[in-house]
């Protein structure tokens, strides 16, 4: 392995941005790709491959063994609202390989015999963003329908171009909270990234299901980052 | 469960290895390239070993690391990177075998 080539992939990996090694196993060349980085041909299809997927495998092209090792940021859900969808949320997702971080600044809500085990920030979410940054690699829900709450955080996760946003809220409620993402700056294109409302349409009901709707909403975002881009996602 | 969204730098192998570079250390990088059956450890896994023998990480759980350390030591030596393959134990290679019943191809090559 060029040494140079270690560099540059241990300071992708730490600054939680994606990234392929592709080594020639015939002769043992290996470079970085980036993601959005242009590569023809099969070896491109299948390192866009491993982007999408995360999965680290041997492929043939040109002639050639390459070996790809897909190094993708761990995804991460960022709540806004330590509320009861929340609460079912938090282990779901938990469970299905996304840790949780929950950020309500209300006491009353945001308290750890509430939510055992989660990442609990009763702080607003400008001072928690501060300090951990969103990133492409982290999905945003809000779901305190306070927009003193949720619109900052909205707005920055848009900013951070997170891989999913979504807000709690009737299309009439979403209506009023894109005029007030307008005033901020945020652009049309970006507002339109929105999910709201929020979640996969299941029909949810409850809190729990809500929960559900939008953990399949965040993984269908993530397994088909950078395909809605190429229109081959509706 | 790991649930840490950051690098634990204390034991991730392609830290050590770009230290141990930087402290003037031969280092060989050994992958998990390709798997069949149940493996213990998922392709893309590494294990980074110095000249001395010193390693970290892992490609199989400890079943095989044994005989890839040896060989690890082989290529600082020689800079040739080289394809091993481990398969199922039977008796006459029950050292280095994988007694879970799978393969795993693990790929070794020097850093520089």
């Amino acid at each position: 392995m060029d040494p140079y080539v270690l560099k540059t992939l241990n300071e992708e990996r730490r600054a939680r941005r994606a990234a392929v090694l592709v080594t020639d196993l015939g002769d043992g060349r290996d470079r970085i790709v980036r993601e959005g980085d242009h590569v023809a041909g099969d070896l491109g299809a299948a390192i866009a491959n491993a982007f999408r997927t995360g999965n680290s495998q041997s492929v043939e092209a040109e002639g050639r063994t390459f070996f790809l090792n897909a190094h993708l940021p761990r995804p991460r859900l960022v709540v806004i609202g330590a509320v009861h969808i929340s609460q079912a949320l938090a282990p779901m997702a938990r469970i299905a390989g996304y840790p949780v971080e929950i950020i309500d600044p209300r006491t009353a809500f945001a308290t750890p015999e509430r939510f055992p085990d989660v990442a609990l920030h009763a702080e607003w979410p400008q001072d928690v963003l501060k300090r951990a940054p969103l990133d492409s690699y982290t999905a945003l829900a809000a779901v305190t329908h306070d927009p003193k709450i949720d619109d900052f955080a909205l707005k920055a996760a848009l900013d951070a171009q997170c891989f999913y946003v979504g807000a709690l809220g009737s299309r009439k409620t979403h209506a009023k909270r894109v005029e007030r993402l307008l005033a901020l700056g945020a652009g049309a294109d970006q507002i339109a990234r929105i999910h709201a409302p929020i979640g996969l349409d299941i029909g949810a009901a409850s809190p729990a299901e809500i929960a559900v709707a939008v953990l399949a909403q965040t993984i269908h975002a993530f397994r088909s980052r950078g395909l809605e881009a190429k229109g081959a996602v509706a | 469960m790991d649930e840490s969204i950051y690098l634990d730098e204390a034991r991730d192998p392609l830290i050590i290895a770009e230290d141990w570079m930087k402290d003037g250390k031969d280092v060989a990088i050994a992958t998990v390239v390709e798997t069949w059956g149940s493996a213990p450890r998922p392709v893309g896994s590494h294990l980074v070993i110095d000249a001395e023998g010193n390693f970290h990480g892992s490609v199989s759980g400890g079943c095989v690391e044994g005989a890839v350390v040896t060989e690890a030591m082989d290529v600082i030596g020689s800079g040739k990177a080289r394809m091993l393959e481990f398969g199922v134990a039977d008796e006459t290679a029950w050292q280095v075998g994988l007694s879970c019943g799978g393969r795993i191809k693990v790929y070794v090559e020097r850093l520089g």
